[in-house]
């Protein structure tokens, strides 16, 4: 049920035209910010206030919205940020990807290959790649402008001679159809490769430095690397101890004071779904209800005298 | 008088929702062509597509441009009354609608700055037909390639070559939209 | 065997109750008014009204009361409302040399046409706890006072500015950007610093402020004149053809005069920094004054020494409460996966360095 006391998704009507018409010059300039003027949301800034913006301007009554925090439906800021267009847009919600015509993320990147028709919305803290090389917006401006590059590319050189290989394990920079450099968000570079040519349309919003930009749909994201030192997508060499998948993002789970460590899906419901499918991990066995995982505290829970 | 106060959005917040949709799937998947079917039903000559693409877009901020004979009184007391969108010479419009032949020449709209590419205008093409077949398109929002009947090739190429600038382009018939970014690749088939 | 469990729903509910009870305090206390608050602490109000852009002590009483008394909280529930309110047009400029006065000084002048009027000020009270506030129920006896001075004081720049002494602030027919509205573009125009400055937070425009008086961009500043009172807000009524009133609001105004050598083209002449704000806010209005000026280096044709209030980006990109108490705080948000994957990289990292030792030692 919509609460009628505010428009429909919160924003009114003048400020959704001006992050609608945003939205498509970005569209229409795939890698560059486009500024807007950021509202102040009721919820801070660094809590998702450019995805949500961005996601009030797109949601229709008939979309499927879908909010995931680093991966999982059930995160608290997912939750709240769920409940607050639950309230004030009055949209149905899953946590099924594949159901959702809107998903809206925190750090990352769903499992499951995305859609024709579905939008990705990325909250951004930073977005500008080059921010912590060049602080200042004048001159990082310019240099968007004369693709001038350089910086970044020395920055990347260094930690190989520094270290062997490209320090960035997150927010890695990628190019966009060959022109401008872009900040993918903070995802894992293990969700680099999803970026490029996906069937979906995916916007970023960054509230608090008031920028909008977007990857159209089968559009050429290339993560930045060198021909001798070739970029990396890798992630934790384990498995995933709950449902035995290996080929899905890990959080690590700290099991006890002696060392003991568990690897778990990032994405719940990549995970659910597997479990609910019959699969089992090391630690974790096959889930034929998703009852049992619901209605408790968030996290990870070792077995109870009552889990019969 | 009452032509003009007519034929807006009956419910705005949902109805303007549901057309924006339509327009961001048509501006990114080039080729496509979309169906803006809503309530509003703005005097002729201006297409139901185009008429809902300026209510859902324009506004007092936005400085919009009439070509040739969609300049009447009628077409201006109605975006006037419904979108406040001062009407400006082509020079310094967000928007500009017309047939091809009277936006012409292009060399007109603004193409952005290389700081700002995001303040070109937007041209909203009225067409007699849309079809999915004619020139070749490649590029971001395209899977391969499509096609689209576009008034011509050249122009499109040429707006394309000077991308990340360039003027960006909506294609309307009737209830019928398609987009055409600066991003888009144009080709004779 | 282990399980995925959730809950974030019941908990965001149990800690929403938990804080409306902590706000509440102990029930056996009677419950702080709104009204106390904007009567009783009302520099608090001022605050709030002048870094939320709101002018309405109502609100901002509530919002005190609402955020357990944390001013930016307060700040961020007024500017989170104000946000929403619809525009129905903008008021006349204010006219301050019409503002009837409750205080005005001049550090420059002993005595000026109007006289100095010190008002209710904290400058010579003795800092010593006054223990009689502790018992409840005292009114103070009335203030004398002096019959209110209803003809316009004159601005003590203006005297300045007669002499040719003082650089001319030339008028401006242009509409200024609206910070609220468009998306801050630099370099910006002062019309748009003198907003940001404005809502500012006190705290980082008085460090500012003071790193300049420090000489980190000194402009040796006097306060010309400070000033607070209430002036007449005024609307155009396009119908009426003819501005009214629609209110009045509580206003500090600070103009500082600041020395200046002159330059190849102009001779020695002063200079001016300014600071307007809601309500008495004297300290961030002064403060306000002072970075104001520092920020004017460019178009003064002064060097830019580094300082960071000459950084006009530095000053305009880090003066918002809300934005900066927002990013800051945003980081005890969960970032299990970007930690994730430093955690793998230094892993990575690490094993491939202690491998490259032991080779080169063996």
């Amino acid at each position: 049920m919509t609460d009628q006391s505010y428009n429909f998704a919160y924003l009114d009507e003048q400020t959704k035209r001006m992050i609608r018409r945003a939205i498509l010059k970005a569209v229409a300039v795939p890698g560059y910010q486009v500024p807007f003027a950021s509202r102040e949301m009721p919820m801070p800034y660094g809590w998702g206030t450019g995805g949500v913006q961005v996601t009030a301007a797109c949601l229709m009554p008939e979309d499927v919205l879908k909010v995931i925090d680093q991966g999982a439906d059930d995160t608290t800021n997912a939750v709240s940020i769920r409940k607050f267009f639950q309230r004030t847009a009055g949209v149905a919600t899953t946590e099924a990807t594949s159901e959702a015509t809107i998903i809206q993320t925190r750090h990352r990147i769903p499992e499951q290959a995305l859609t024709a028709g579905q939008i990705l919305v990325y909250q951004v803290p930073i977005p500008e790649p080059l921010r912590f090389l060049e602080p200042r917006e004048t001159e990082t401006r310019k240099m968007h402008s004369l693709e001038e590059y350089g910086l970044m590319h020395v920055k990347l050189y260094e930690d190989i001679a520094r270290h062997g290989s490209i320090a960035t394990a997150y927010a890695y920079p990628v190019k966009v159809e060959g022109r401008y450099v872009m900040d993918p968000s903070p995802i894992p570079k293990f969700d680099n490769p999803k970026l490029s040519d996906s069937p979906a349309l995916q916007l970023f919003g960054a509230g608090r430095e008031q920028r909008i930009y977007a990857v159209p749909p089968f559009t050429r994201v290339v993560s930045l690397d060198f021909d001798d030192h070739p970029f990396d997508p890798s992630k934790a060499p384990h498995d995933c101890d709950l449902c035995g998948a290996s080929e899905s993002y890990l959080d690590e789970v700290i099991t006890d004071d002696s060392g003991g460590r568990m690897f778990v899906c990032s994405d719940t419901d990549f995970c659910r779904t597997r479990r609910e499918a019959g699969h089992a991990g090391r630690l974790g066995e096959a889930q034929f209800s998703s009852k049992k995982i619901a209605n408790s505290f968030e996290g990870i829970c070792p077995p109870t005298g009552d889990e019969a | 008088m009452t032509a003009t106060l007519s034929g807006g959005f009956r419910d705005a917040p949902t109805q303007s929702a549901r057309a924006f949709r339509a327009i961001l799937d048509a501006l990114s998947r080039p080729g496509t062509i979309q169906t803006l079917s809503g309530p509003v039903t703005p005097p002729a000559p201006l297409s139901q597509a185009a008429g809902t693409l300026l209510l859902t877009l324009a506004d007092a901020t936005t400085p919009l441009h009439l070509a040739g004979d969609l300049d009447t009184p009628a077409v201006r007391d109605w975006l006037t009354f419904h979108s406040g969108a001062p009407l400006v010479g082509a020079g310094d419009a967000a928007f500009a609608v017309g047939t091809w032949d009277a936006l012409l020449p292009l060399s007109r709209f603004f193409i952005g700055t290389s700081e700002y590419p995001d303040r070109a205008a937007t041209l909203i093409v009225e067409m007699q037909d849309l079809s999915p077949n004619g020139a070749r398109l490649s590029g971001p929002g395209i899977d391969g390639h499509a096609f689209l009947s576009l008034p011509e090739v050249t122009a499109f190429a040429a707006n394309h070559r000077l991308s990340p600038l360039g003027f960006d382009c909506f294609l309307t018939a009737g209830d019928r939209l398609a987009g055409l970014p600066r991003s888009t690749r144009v080709e004779a088939a | 065997m282990y399980v995925a469990v959730k809950g974030g729903e019941r908990a965001i509910d149990n800690a929403h109750a938990f804080l409306a009870e902590e706000r509440r305090g102990d029930p056996a206390i009677p419950e702080l008014g709104t009204a106390q608050i904007r009567e009783q602490l009302r520099l608090s109000v001022n605050r709030v009204m002048a870094e939320g852009s709101l002018y309405d002590p109502d609100l901002a009483a509530l919002g005190i009361k609402q955020s357990r008394g944390d001013l930016i909280e307060a700040v961020f529930l007024i500017r989170a409302y104000r946000t929403t309110l619809p525009r129905f047009g903008a008021s006349r400029p204010v006219d301050t040399g019409k503002m009837t006065c409750t205080r005005r000084i001049s550090a420059t002048f002993k005595d000026a046409p109007g006289g100095q009027i010190l008002g209710p000020t904290f400058d010579y009270t003795h800092r010593l706890l006054d223990f009689k506030l502790l018992a409840d129920g005292q009114t103070p006896p009335a203030a004398a006072t002096a019959p209110a001075n209803e003809s316009p004081l004159p601005h003590i720049t203006g005297f300045l500015d007669r002499d040719g002494l003082i650089q001319p602030e030339t008028g401006n027919a242009e509409t200024p950007p609206d910070l609220t509205r468009e998306p801050m573009e630099l370099p910006a125009p002062r019309a748009l610093r003198l907003q940001a400055l404005t809502r500012g937070d006190e705290g980082f425009i008085l460090s500012l402020a003071y790193s300049t008086q420090r000489g980190y961009g000194r402009t040796h500043a006097f306060v010309g004149e400070l000033r607070i009172g209430t002036v007449a807000v005024e609307m155009e009524i396009p119908e009426l053809g003819f501005a009214v009133e629609v209110g009045e609001i509580e206003l500090t105004e600070c103009e500082t005069v600041n020395q200046f050598t002159g330059s190849k083209t102009e001779p020695p002449q002063f200079t001016r920094g300014y600071g307007l704000t809601f309500g008495q806010t004297e300290r961030k209005a002064i403060a306000m004054s002072l970075v104001d000026r520092a920020l004017r280096w460019r178009e003064l044709g002064e060097d830019d020494t580094g300082a960071p209030a000459q950084d006009e980006e530095f000053v305009l990109m880090h003066a918002d409460n809300v934005q900066a108490t927002g990013f800051l705080e945003h980081i005890k948000l969960p970032h299990y996966v970007d930690f994730q994957s430093e955690l793998e990289l230094i892993r990575k990292l690490r094993t491939e360095a202690i491998a490259a030792r032991t080779e080169a030692a063996e």
